[in-house]
């Protein structure tokens, strides 16, 4: 027991080293102007994108319900914390954090409004109204001056300055490592197995004593709480916000990286949101617009992994660094024992 | 002292009478039979106690309260717990994660102890490993713990079903066919289980079952069902012998 803690204790700290490590090499080659100003944004984007992936993994991979209106989240969000940074007069430093927090808060109340009707019923309601939902949301969001109507909200207080490049990317960093923590710790307790156990039979899991309707809803309200905080992040990496930027091609953006990374793993859905930003960036000097025929490669993408690998590239497996370690162990003791035989 | 009773308990699906004067009582630490020809509304007798169907009239009391218009999960806590006919497993669980879900509700730790992972989440985790582990070895399967659960041979799966049922720490347990597609060896092992759950863990059980040898061998009393009423009740040998049964299952 003693040496089963402290090989445990060992992992989290050489986890934190490795992410730490990441983190140290990546703000530097920001701050030292190594990255140039585009590539250093990219960086932020990626950030904001695993966030997003990973929190939709949670509902769509982890609970099985698919949700179709993600997107709508994060452009509550992104509303909610570009409003506060506007108005409160504190200054950034201070105003963003609190800014993401309520970011979150507000999208994880709307979350709370369409997820109780819907969660209460066995079945795939959950996409139809989260569909609904996105859609409604960005149309009103069109058509309300307050927020700017379809301008978009502007005039946003960059993050990321000449001073100090990389004032987002520290944040995003953060979260993502934030984010990715709470998944994995949660996803272990007795609230991610009850969670699974509904993905897996939702009657049996009803029969066992869980009460589905609960982990359903908490599920999906951690995933919309983390995608408006994802939203929140996102405004302030842009500077302006306008609603045509989280239409449903976004919420299906977020949903390819999730199905493409393996539906209910976490590294597969960091590993093909990274991929996934960062393609059509590296393509664009080659194939002209690459952008702008995104969508049709994704698709095709999708549709070439679905045939050959339905469970997505990881499937429901991890990548861990106990994993990695246990193998480069497997290896060598292999080696070891087929001497011995010899 | 009464386990389950049931009163009048009756229910329609639209203008089809499913079930009609249902009475069923089950005392502690009984093993009950309830059989009848396919059709018959055994299974909606299941779904009616475990609160998956809300009835049309009479009363089921558990423990003498009435559990009528509560949810399948708080039936489960109050203490019945269940199989299904069509085997329900958690698949892509493993097999001690099956048992442990099924545990989750005497766990305390919140999601936030958990995210944390405070002392409380390591030690209630590790209690719960240890009884989890203790039931699968009780019943042989200790050595499946870290498999997944579809990787089970089907006899085991049929066991691993009762076991996550048994771990929700039920006072009354409904097993829903559990003999269904085994083959006699293993019915003769189910017997078996189905007595030393009973003397280890003193709970009740009330089971459907088209296995002839299953019923006859481990019920002390059986109720029959035909077309949604009951038509006969007693010791195994005064049902084997019942005019009206035989009727039922052979026609005429």
């Amino acid at each position: 027991m003693d040496r089963r803690k402290r090989k445990r204790l060992l992992l989290y700290i050489l986890n934190l080293c490795l992410t730490a490590l990441l983190f140290t090499v990546l703000t530097l080659l920001i701050d030292s102007g190594t990255l140039d100003r585009m590539q250093s944004n990219l960086l932020s984007l990626v950030c904001i994108n695993v966030i997003l992936a990973v929190s939709l993994n949670l509902v769509t991979g982890v609970l099985g319900q698919l949700v179709l209106g993600h997107a709508g989240f994060m452009l509550v969000g992104a509303y909610a914390a570009a409003l506060f940074t506007k108005n409160s007069g504190l200054p950034l430093g201070v105003s963003f954090p609190i800014g993401l927090v309520l970011a979150g808060v507000v999208a994880a109340l709307f979350s709370v409004v369409i997820g109780i009707p819907a969660l209460r019923l066995k079945g795939d309601y959950l996409a139809i109204i989260t569909l609904g939902f996105g859609e409604i949301i960005r149309v009103v969001a069109n058509n309300l001056d307050v927020v700017g109507g379809a301008m978009g909200l502007s005039g946003i207080k960059a993050m990321a300055t000449r001073d100090n490049p990389a004032g987002l990317f520290v944040y995003a960093f953060a979260i993502v490592a934030l984010v990715v923590f709470i998944m994995f710790t949660f996803g272990r307790s007795r609230h991610g197995r009850a969670v699974i156990a509904i993905r897996e039979d939702e009657i049996a899991a009803e029969a066992s004593g869980i009460n589905t309707t609960y982990y359903k809803l908490l599920a999906f309200v951690i995933a919309a709480f983390i995608a408006g905080v994802a939203g929140g992040l996102y405004a302030h990496h842009v500077g302006v916000v306008d609603p045509s930027k989280f239409d449903f091609n976004k919420s299906v953006e977020i949903l390819i990286m999730v199905v493409l990374g393996g539906m209910g793993s976490i590294t597969g859905s960091i590993i093909s949101a990274t991929v996934l930003t960062l393609l059509p960036e590296l393509l664009r000097g080659w194939l002209g617009d690459f952008a702008d025929y995104r969508m049709l490669v994704y698709s095709i993408i999708l549709i070439i992994v679905m045939l050959f690998r339905p469970t997505g590239l990881l499937g429901r497996y991890e990548v861990t660094v106990a994993g990695a370690a246990s193998r480069v162990k497997g290896w060598l003791s292999r080696g070891r024992s087929s001497r011995k035989e010899v | 002292m009464t386990v389950l009773e049931t009163k009048d308990l009756g229910i329609n699906f639209g203008g089809l009478q499913a079930l009609d004067d249902v009475y069923l009582k089950i005392e502690e630490k009984e093993i009950i039979g309830l059989i009848g020809p396919n059709g018959a509304g055994k299974t909606t007798v299941f779904n009616l106690l475990t609160g998956v169907y809300t009835p049309s009239k009479g009363a089921i009391r558990f423990e003498g309260k009435s559990i009528i218009g509560k949810k399948p999960y708080q039936i489960n806590r109050l203490g019945i717990a269940r199989t299904f006919q069509n085997i329900r497993l958690f698949k892509n669980m493993t097999v001690l994660d099956n048992i442990k879900a099924a545990m989750s509700q005497n766990m305390k730790y919140s999601a936030l102890t958990a995210i944390l992972r405070l002392p409380a989440y390591w030690r209630e985790e590790r209690d719960a490993t240890g009884s989890a582990m203790r039931l699968l070895e009780i019943f042989d399967m200790g050595e499946t713990a870290e498999q997944l659960a579809a990787n089970l041979p089907y006899g085991q799966q049929r066991k691993l079903e009762i076991l996550r049922a048994l771990a929700s720490g039920p006072k009354l347990l409904l097993l829903d066919e559990p003999a269904a597609g085994m083959n006699p060896t293993e019915t003769r092992e189910l017997m078996e289980t189905i007595h030393r759950i009973r003397e280890l863990f003193g709970v009740s059980i009330l089971l459907i079952e088209h296995d002839m040898s299953l019923v006859m061998g481990v019920c002390e009393r059986i109720y029959v069902l035909d077309y949604g009423t009951l038509i006969a009740s007693g010791a195994p040998e005064e049902i084997r012998g019942n005019e009206q049964v035989i009727r039922a299952y052979l026609g005429g």
